[in-house]
């Protein structure tokens, strides 16, 4: 299996855009109706990311600014203790936004040494998604959404430990 | 001093971004034709038989589907109404937020894919196992 390089930078990026670019020109010929609605729902998506582009880019610019010159944070690293599994899961459930602006930030920390658990829970636990929980309570009722959070607490947890141990360290 | 740290950091900063650019386009692109092209009926056609395939097809589905998890909900509230059972609706919207196959070749790229491939899958099976728990204490608890 290929790993990303250090800092994600990689051509496979480039790849991946000129296929979807390519899959767009095949639906566009196949279905010009489609490819048009996906096209202008892709703007709307794109306007609705820049505020979340914009934090991220916060995030990394003060993670790059306090780490400078410091290749691991070896207390995040393969020695993840509670504090670190308890920090990534509440940050998972307190992160906003979808979830692709954040890959970049996530692969700084891991190129950095965060242990691959400690991401695996983070994304997990962005499940939980704090804002929508009065929205769920209405549809599926308080006791529905308690149960499915604390399920979700719980495998961001399981995530985290079956992931970090299947992936080898950078 | 602190200045030339800040310059440095704002480069790496710029650098990591510029790379996660493409990846970026790609997926929001990914996502609005997923948007515009997803099956929901068909899927929803062959539910009901049993909780099991009720759970995988909600998780299917769940995977497939992007966008704000406050869609998931709407779906998932008005496949209840439609009689669709409350696994296969709990299975879609674990499954919305924490599968997103549309994401996947970003997160490959980005984390490298031993680790997506690892948590796509460990996130289908727990949207499936995390329904039918869920369903499972709502039931006892009456």
């Amino acid at each position: 299996m290929s790993q990303p390089r250090r800092n994600g930078r990689s051509a496979g990026g480039w790849w991946f855009l000129l296929l979807v670019l390519l899959a767009y020109a095949v639906v566009g010929v196949g279905e010009p109706d489609v490819a048009h609605r996906a096209l202008a729902t892709f703007g709307k998506l794109f306007v609705g990311l820049v505020p979340a582009l914009l934090l991220v880019f916060a995030f990394m610019l003060v993670l790059n600014w306090a780490f400078e010159g410091k290749e691991n944070l070896p207390e995040l690293g393969s020695r993840a203790g509670v504090r670190e599994w308890v920090l990534a899961i509440a940050a998972g459930v307190l992160s906003v936004g979808p979830l692709y602006p954040w890959y970049g930030l996530l692969a700084q920390l891991r190129a950095r040494g965060i242990h691959s658990g400690l991401i695996a829970a983070f994304l997990y636990a962005r499940a939980i998604k704090l804002p929508l929980l009065p929205l769920m309570v209405h549809y599926f009722g308080l006791a529905y959404t308690v149960v499915l959070s604390l399920v979700l607490l719980t495998f961001s947890l399981v995530s985290g430990w079956i992931v970090g141990r299947l992936t080898p360290q950078d | 001093m602190k200045s030339a740290r800040l310059k440095t950091a704002f480069r790496r900063t710029l650098r990591s971004f510029g790379a996660m650019t493409p990846i970026l386009l790609g997926v929001l692109l990914l996502t609005a034709l997923a948007l515009e092209s997803l099956p929901v009926a068909w899927m929803t056609a062959w539910m009901g038989y049993s909780p099991i395939v009720d759970a995988v097809l909600g998780a299917g589905l769940g995977s497939v589907s992007t966008g704000n998890p406050a869609a998931s909900y709407l779906l998932a509230g008005e496949l209840l109404a439609a009689g669709v059972s409350l696994t296969a609706a709990t299975a879609l919207i674990v499954s919305w937020v924490t599968v997103g196959l549309v994401q996947l070749p970003a997160e490959a790229l980005m984390l490298g894919w031993r680790f997506a491939l690892l948590r796509a899958l460990f996130c289908f099976v727990s949207a499936v196992v995390a329904a039918l728990i869920v369903v499972s204490l709502l039931a006892v608890a009456g």
